[in-house]
């Protein structure tokens, strides 16, 4: 039987085969997620400890709920292009595909924008990255947490770039998986600091 | 012949109504911030919505409930790592 490169795809892209390409990669990819679990706990821990050190400076009551619930609904969603690109890729069709990655990433854009608004916001009402602990955890944490999403970014215009041109085969179909990996794990951390940083502040 | 993808993985519409889900689970919990008379309850029932919302993305988008154990376990091990971070920093600067 010849192999073709669907054949390939079919064969490589699913844990039941054992394929120890495949299965490094993924595993790499987790132990990645998960050490980057550590860090975002550090920095959550962080921003909890100095939730109250504004030194008499603007805090939480400056969050601006409904539009950080917007963006949040955003960055949700962008979480459900992402599966449905990846699923789209299983099923080996690209053009479906395509239109889900750059789905996603537009939404991680209007999410970034719309993070850029709300630092601009807080800067202009006094809230610095030097104003106050509280000040500095906040910008560090979702700062952070915005690059993230910035690579994540740059990630899926790679995916697009490569599938526009006709590079991202069948067998490529695993880089599509690690990315979605990616940007789930991006939207989980999002989950928490939305509920730990903004709800449960107001 | 049933291929992998179609025994490890949901299918289209189960996406969809995971992100419906996810969605109206959002609406609830802003409607929880706002909701005054729920007190000291408030708090934990914003945490448990938020953690439903984790889990769902982690178990059905990430695919852990369907892939291997062994990631589970690793990403496990990165949330436990976290949480013990979490109690040292909070313990150690007595901020509990």
């Amino acid at each position: 039987m010849s192999v073709t490169s669907e054949h390939v795809f079919e064969e490589a892209d699913f844990e039941a085969t054992g394929d120890p390409v495949h299965r490094t990669r993924k595993t790499a990819m987790w132990i990645f997620l998960g050490s980057e679990a550590f860090f975002f706990g550090a920095m959550i821990s962080t921003f909890l400890l100095y939730r109250n050190s504004t030194n008499g400076g603007p805090g939480a009551e400056l969050f601006n709920i409904p539009f950080t619930s917007a963006s949040s609904f955003i960055l949700l969603m962008s979480s459900v292009t992402m599966v449905l690109a990846d699923n789209s890729f299983r099923k080996r069709d690209q053009r479906q595909g395509r239109i889900w990655l750059i789905g996603t990433a537009a939404l991680g854009l209007t999410f970034l924008a719309g993070q850029i608004f709300e630092f601009t916001e807080f800067y202009e009402h006094g809230l610095t990255l030097e104003t106050s602990p509280f000040g500095s955890s906040f910008y560090m944490l979702t700062g952070f947490h915005g690059a993230h999403v910035a690579g994540g970014v740059l990630m899926l215009s790679l995916l697009i770039a490569f599938s526009m041109r006709g590079k991202l085969s069948p067998d490529h179909g695993m880089n599509v998986e690690l990315t979605a990996l990616y940007w789930h794990f991006v939207d989980i951390v999002w989950i928490v600091i939305f509920t730990v940083v903004y709800l449960l502040q107001i | 012949m049933a291929t992998a993808t179609e025994t490890h993985h949901p299918s289209t519409k189960t996406y969809w109504i995971v992100g419906a889900f996810l969605a109206f689970v959002t609406a609830v919990e802003i409607a929880v911030s706002y909701t005054e008379f729920l007190g000291p309850v408030q708090a934990p029932l914003l945490i448990a919505l938020g953690l439903v919302k984790f889990i769902t993305v982690v178990a059905v988008f990430m695919h852990l409930r369907y892939d291997i154990r062994g990631y589970r376990a690793l990403f496990l091990f990165g949330l436990i790592g976290a949480l013990l971070v979490f109690t040292v920093v909070m313990a150690v600067m007595q901020a509990f």
